[in-house]
């Protein structure tokens, strides 16, 4: 990739940095007590959790950082932090 | 058109002929003039432009980043603390590559406080990556605008541009200018088309920040495209003579150097004061010639080496430097001595005109003198009545 | 109209924020509410950094970065440029609290005097929070920054925060708001209505910094409501200068909120500092009184 003149860019490269690295707990969505609110995909600071055919919502994995946000603001507490295994 | 007109309303004239679209503004002696003139311009529609009053310098140049970025051809103009106070916006403008042109009328930098000309003001900011044009009275002032924006927005250059010319001496004289007319520079100038700019159809990050891994590589990217500007000068400038008589193509010019003992080597007002006192001296039988500067970054190394080599009978160079890199030299005299390492001809700066002082014929005549004598490297002039 | 995009994700994932991080979700946020039709002017700091190493870029429009101060200069510039183009794309000014507080007052100002038709955004987490966290303009009494540490001869922070809403109100801004993370709608809504209305516009946006402040990231929503309900945040919307619009609570003490972030810890250890927890009530009841945040409850009999 050719320098680009003055330091700029288009928009895509972000999605190289795959920010799942970075985990420590994995947020695990139970669906059955989904109430399809939207509240975690609203909340989440990478913008990640996406909904799905059913109209309820799973985290990209690539992405997720394992903030825990989702899980601590899910009224039906639907969302648990897990420690993931390396 | 022929028109007798004060320094500082030509430049403004030809600022209105370049159709900016966005006028940054902000008062200072000894440029206020031209911010004033334009603002007539615009409220007598004779300028089609939006008009920022800013609240200082620094923003002053900070829309006019913006205005760039976003695609619009922008201006501004300013002086010594002014251009002080945009230090950093220079450095950052430059750097994200945006085809800025400012008119700097040159003014010694406080302290002490001065309102008066020297060169010290631009001369700071050489290092920060934008062109420097320098005018040795009105025309050039004027024409060096329209050759800016020509040079700064060539798609291979893409670089702010200083077109810098003596504060009071240049800017508050009244001289025959000929003024092209607005056809003219619609022919000469064509409307600025950036290959990117902010828009929501194509949307770009500009301004980035670099991590050491590329930071090197955009340095380099940088002084490249500034150092082969020069090449876009030539044609830009040859093209100016083709259509209207006036050749800006050559960063330097000779004055009498075929047969000149001793060259001088200055930049801006003082080397009409030094043809004058040339033309005097080989009226008495003394050979000297001058070496103009007109682009002084990208500094014309070869440009340099090439005339001085030309001059065969030279013995000694006297570069003349209105301003100095306090605890060193003129700078001026210390890109000659570069461009000139390994020749044996004597190199002696003389540090005049600071702050304003007057640098009359008779003071090019005796700095010859001195330089006949080998006494050089110095502060010329002083009153020593009052050390 | 600004073009409202609800799915529209206009801050892309990859960027380098802390996980859980209050500025991050901000500007997904205001991106979503502004839509495509926008430029975003960005100050140095977290967001612009964690958001744009070269070759790397989160935003999905265009975007410009330029100094730590002049956002609003170079909006001012962008706005002029877009007149004359004849353009109709709406400038977002994102910056924190330190660039807007401090170092951008007087290209603010300006700007705010002129009357340029942008938005500014101030994504507030309470110090220069990229470079280590220090103290800002915006930081909250005793708070504890690396410049304006809590030690044996100080309390942290000795100012109260600057009043930024009410010195751009005075400036004649048409409208002027403050907003949190916590209430995303009401956020964007109310980033939407600046859009919208001509001129210079300010909406301040409470962004706590789980990093900064010393909390868990998954607490980050959590503390932001506890600020707005123990009146350390007042949430509210003004129209030509006039308080229009107040989020009202039942409010709770601000002890409640103090002792969730360990930039207030040396309040409550090794000694608990009454008259310093009560300086800070003292001010909360204060917000309460000067926007009305209180929830007249009926009294009984």
């Amino acid at each position: 990739m050719a320098l680009a003149v003055g330091c700029r860019a288009r928009p895509g490269k972000s999605r190289d940095n795959k920010t799942g690295s970075w985990r420590v707990f994995k947020p695990e969505f139970e669906h059955e007590k989904c109430s399809k609110c939207g509240m975690c995909q609203t909340l989440c600071p990478e913008g990640c959790i996406h909904e799905d055919a059913e109209g309820t919502f799973i985290p990209d994995y690539v992405f997720c950082k394992g903030c825990g946000i989702c899980a601590e603001e899910c009224p039906k507490e639907a969302i648990a932090m897990k420690q993931e295994e390396k | 058109m022929m028109e007798i007109t004060e320094g500082s309303h030509a430049v403004a004239e030809a600022v209105r002929l370049c159709r900016p679209q966005v006028v940054s503004a902000y008062p200072i002696t000894p440029q206020t003039h031209i911010v004033e003139a334009l603002a007539d311009f615009v409220a007598n529609g004779e300028l089609d432009a939006e008009y920022i009053n800013v609240e200082n310098e620094f923003s002053a140049l900070s829309a006019c980043v913006g205005a760039s970025a976003a695609g619009s051809r922008t201006y501004s103009a300013t002086t010594s603390q002014g251009l002080a106070l945009m230090f950093e916006v220079c450095f950052n403008a430059a750097g994200m590559r945006l085809p800025i042109v400012m008119s700097i009328a040159n003014r010694a930098m406080g302290a002490p406080l001065s309102i008066w000309n020297d060169m010290q003001d631009s001369i700071s900011l050489r290092d920060a990556g934008w062109l420097q044009f320098y005018a040795e009275d009105n025309q050039e002032a004027t024409d060096l605008h329209f050759i800016a924006y020509r040079v700064s927005e060539d798609p291979t250059v893409l670089l702010p541009a200083f077109v810098c010319f003596d504060g009071f001496i240049l800017s508050h004289t009244y001289e025959p200018i000929d003024m092209l007319t607005q056809d003219d520079v619609d022919r000469y100038l064509p409307r600025f088309s950036p290959p990117e700019r902010l828009d929501a159809a194509d949307p770009i990050s500009f301004g980035m920040y670099a991590t050491p891994e590329y930071y090197h590589e955009f340095r380099y990217a940088h002084d490249k495209a500034l150092k082969e500007a020069q090449n876009v000068i030539a044609k830009a400038g040859k093209e100016f003579a083709t259509l209207f008589g006036r050749d800006y193509g050559a960063m330097v010019e000779g004055y009498k150097l075929d047969d000149a003992e001793t060259v001088i080597v200055a930049m801006g007002s003082v080397c009409g004061t030094i043809k004058d006192a040339i033309d005097e001296m080989q009226t008495d039988g003394k050979k000297v010639g001058l070496l103009k500067i007109r682009v002084f970054r990208p500094f014309p190394s070869e440009d340099v080496a090439k005339f001085i080599k030309g001059a065969q009978r030279v013995q000694r160079i006297a570069v003349l430097d209105k301003n100095i890199s306090l605890g060193a030299k003129g700078a001026t005299a210390l890109e000659v001595k570069d461009a000139l390492y390994g020749s044996a001809v004597p190199i002696w700066n003389y540090i005049i005109g600071l702050g304003g002082r007057d640098v009359r014929k008779k003071d090019i005549k005796e700095i010859v003198s001195l330089a006949e004598q080998g006494h050089g490297d110095q502060f010329y002039g002083l009153r020593k009545e009052v050390l | 109209m600004a073009e409202k995009c609800k799915s529209c994700e206009l801050f892309d994932s990859g960027h380098r924020a802390c996980g859980g991080c209050g500025a991050a979700l901000a500007a997904r946020l205001v991106t979503k509410a502004a839509g495509t039709e926008t430029i975003v002017v960005s100050s140095t700091g977290c967001m612009e950094v964690f958001s744009t190493p070269y070759p790397e870029t989160a935003w999905k429009v265009p975007w410009i970065h330029s100094l730590f101060e002049n956002a609003s200069a170079v909006a001012s510039g962008i706005e002029a440029a877009l007149k004359k183009q004849g353009r109709r794309e709406k400038i977002v000014i994102m910056a924190g609290d330190g660039a807007t507080f401090d170092i951008g007052m007087i290209c603010i100002s300006g700007a705010f005097e002129r009357g340029h038709d942008f938005t500014y955004i101030c994504y507030d987490n309470e110090a220069y929070m990229n470079t280590g966290i220090q103290r800002s303009g915006a930081t909250p009494y005793d708070a504890s920054t690396t410049t304006s540490p809590a030690g044996s001869h100080s309390f942290g922070n000795k100012r109260p925060k600057k009043d930024m809403p009410a010195i751009l109100a005075a400036h004649g801004a048409p409208y002027v708001a403050t907003a949190s993370i916590a209430y995303p709608a009401d956020l964007m809504q109310k980033v939407e209505k600046a859009i919208n209305t001509p001129g210079p516009c300010y909406v301040q946006v409470h962004a706590p910094c789980c990093t900064g402040w010393g909390f868990e990231g998954e607490q980050t929503i959590a503390i932001a409501k506890l600020a707005i309900e123990t009146g350390m945040w007042p949430n509210f919307e003004m129209v030509d200068g006039k308080v229009t619009k107040v989020k009202k609570v039942v409010r709770k003490p601000v002890t409640e909120y103090l002792k969730t972030q360990k930039r207030f810890r040396h309040l409550f250890k090794p000694k608990l500092q009454d008259a310093e927890i009560a300086a800070i009530q003292a001010m909360a009841d204060r917000n309460a009184e000067k926007y009305g945040i209180d929830i007249k409850l009926k009294k009984e009999g």
